[in-house]
């Protein structure tokens, strides 16, 4: 080859720009705009309007203590589903063979579906946070507790979007995708003291399934950050377990993004 | 130079060799048509030579490199033009063009290219709203924006009406006068021979034919057939050259209003080159 071949595009610019433009068909498809956020916070209104009775803790109400789960379910339902049915959708209407017939990595196409992914869990969260502290007076934490919202958010948008690019290789169609993602993500919310709390009630045998998954230690970790610490006894280790939490999430993004180089295909054949 | 060099291309999916040692050398420049019957490997041996599919043997070189290997700066040289893409629905045909040209290190213009395919009226419509052939005229603006040296289109007309084939056809002549090698499969003959240089006849994962369109399957040299009608009896008669014939049958007499030469036309020697009439 020549050495006075043309530099080509720098991959995080193709990336930023595959960003804007997955943000922007988003929002311009309103149905899927309006059920993606609405959802979460419809299940928060039910949830919290249900079970508003208060705990043995004085001023920690039930809704509350969903308010802060249902963060954790609000990222995984976005980064995970989003990020599955986006690849498969991606797979069939041309998007990912049009990218690899131009000079377009994988990697400027990952960084795209991370910004979009980044920028609807953002809105989600702040959705959830608006209905908790409008609805159900949830108190904002202090600067401290932010910090660990932070790395707790980072860390469960990576994990759910790997994850999420992983389980695209089991969708054959985009059509079920919807349907077999949401499979793992309703039994997990179950499992993992999302829906139901003290996650105590639940047998033993299923708090070790659910400890093995990231969804406990996401709902753990949001609980950690938006209720008093007096709470922490009602969890299965009877503590906030912040470094264990980091660990399992942090394996966790080792592992998909393993999944992922594994399973990644541009087309769905297996000869290309 | 050849924009494209092929040697004993092979392909198999199980037991079914789609693709069974095909040669092929396309010049620079040239635009070159692919024809063939429905699964004749056309499909395959072009999505070989644009790298989204793995070859079982041969040599292939496009743009002096193997696509099996190649990397972005070759993708940036190469342009395709998709057969069914229904991707970007919800940007508008302006949105889309500039999204793709950034992708590329030296795009053409992307009102210029719009123009170029005679979409500047929907430049702001969303690519939904598109009708099939305005959806299939975005994709060639997208295969052209990176100014490529070689340009793919895999049966770009498949289910146009009359007018808009012809439309099509000035955007593929417009694009092949600004010098690039234009590849392209077919079912249609008149489609190769309106815009092809030079076109080959795949049937069976073989190459039956090479040629220029009039010279095609040995047109050019065929042998005439004279008909024509005396006493009530039609007499037909093959020939190499049929002067001396017609001149015997002037002095004869015979009514010449009877009278056809005629020689196999494309489709003849295709229909003949695929085996259909045999």
């Amino acid at each position: 080859m020549s050495t006075d071949l043309p530099a080509q595009v720098p991959t995080f610019r193709i990336g930023l720009s595959r960003g804007q433009v997955e943000i922007l068909q988003f929002v311009r498809d309103r149905t899927a705009m309006i059920f993606t956020f609405s959802f979460p916070a419809l299940l928060l209104l039910l949830f919290g309007s249900i079970f508003n009775q208060e705990y043995d803790h004085p001023g920690v109400s039930a809704s509350q203590v969903f308010s802060a789960s249902m963060i954790a379910y609000g990222i995984l339902t976005t980064a995970f589903v989003t990020m599955g049915a986006g690849l498969s959708m991606d797979r069939e209407d041309g998007t990912l063979k049009r990218l690899h017939g131009a000079p377009v990595t994988a990697s400027a196409y990952f960084i795209g579906k991370l910004v979009l992914v980044l920028a609807l869990t953002a809105t989600e969260v702040v959705v959830l946070l608006l209905v908790g502290t409008l609805f159900f007076d949830m108190p904002l934490p202090d600067a401290s507790h932010w910090v660990t919202f932070a790395w707790l958010y980072v860390l469960s948008v990576l994990a759910c979007s790997l994850l999420g690019i992983a389980a695209s290789a089991l969708v054959r169609h985009a059509r079920t995708a919807g349907a077999i993602l949401n499979v793992p993500v309703v039994a997990l919310q179950f499992i993992s003291g999302v829906f139901i709390h003290p996650i105590t009630i639940l047998p033993s045998w299923m708090i070790t399934v659910a400890s093995i998954f990231p969804v406990k230690w996401m709902a753990q970790g949001f609980r950690s950050v938006f209720l008093p610490d007096t709470m922490a006894d009602l969890e299965a280790g009877g503590a906030w377990e912040h470094g264990r939490t980091a660990l399992v999430l942090g394996a966790w993004c080792v592992i998909g993004l393993a999944l992922c180089l594994a399973t990644f295909r541009w087309t769905n054949r297996k000869d290309a | 130079m050849a924009a494209i060099e092929v040697r004993g291309l092979r392909k198999t999916y199980g037991r079914h060799q789609a693709v069974a040692g095909i040669d092929l050398s396309i010049a620079a420049g040239e635009v070159f048509a692919l024809l063939g019957p429905n699964g004749a490997g056309k499909t395959t041996t072009v999505e070989i030579l644009e790298g989204h599919r793995r070859r079982d043997g041969g040599d292939v070189r496009v743009l002096g490199v193997d696509p099996a290997t190649a990397g972005r700066g070759w993708r940036a040289r190469i342009g395709i033009v998709l057969q069914e893409a229904s991707d970007q629905a919800e940007l508008t045909v302006a949105e889309t063009v500039r999204h793709v040209a950034g992708f590329y290190p030296h795009p053409r213009p992307a009102e210029r290219v719009i123009e170029q395919v005679g979409l500047t009226d929907k430049a702001r419509s969303r690519v939904r709203t598109l009708s099939g052939g305005q959806r299939r005229r975005l994709d060639v603006a997208l295969g052209i924006v990176g100014q490529p040296e070689v340009l793919f289109l895999d049966e770009p007309t498949t289910g146009f009406d009359p007018a808009a084939r012809r439309q099509f056809w000035e955007l593929i002549r417009a694009e092949a006068a600004e010098g690039t090698t234009i590849v392209l499969t077919t079912h249609y003959l008149d489609e190769a021979e309106a815009l092809a240089d030079r076109l080959a006849v795949i049937a069976e994962g073989v190459l039956v034919a090479e040629g220029t369109p009039a010279t095609l399957g040995g047109r050019a040299t065929a042998e005439a057939t004279v008909t024509w009608r005396a006493n009530g009896v039609v007499h037909t008669e093959k020939r190499a050259d049929p002067t001396d014939l017609l001149r015997k049958l002037v002095a004869e007499g015979t009514d010449l209003s009877t009278l056809t030469v005629s020689r196999p036309t494309l489709e003849d020697t295709y229909l003949t080159l695929i085996g259909e009439n045999r």
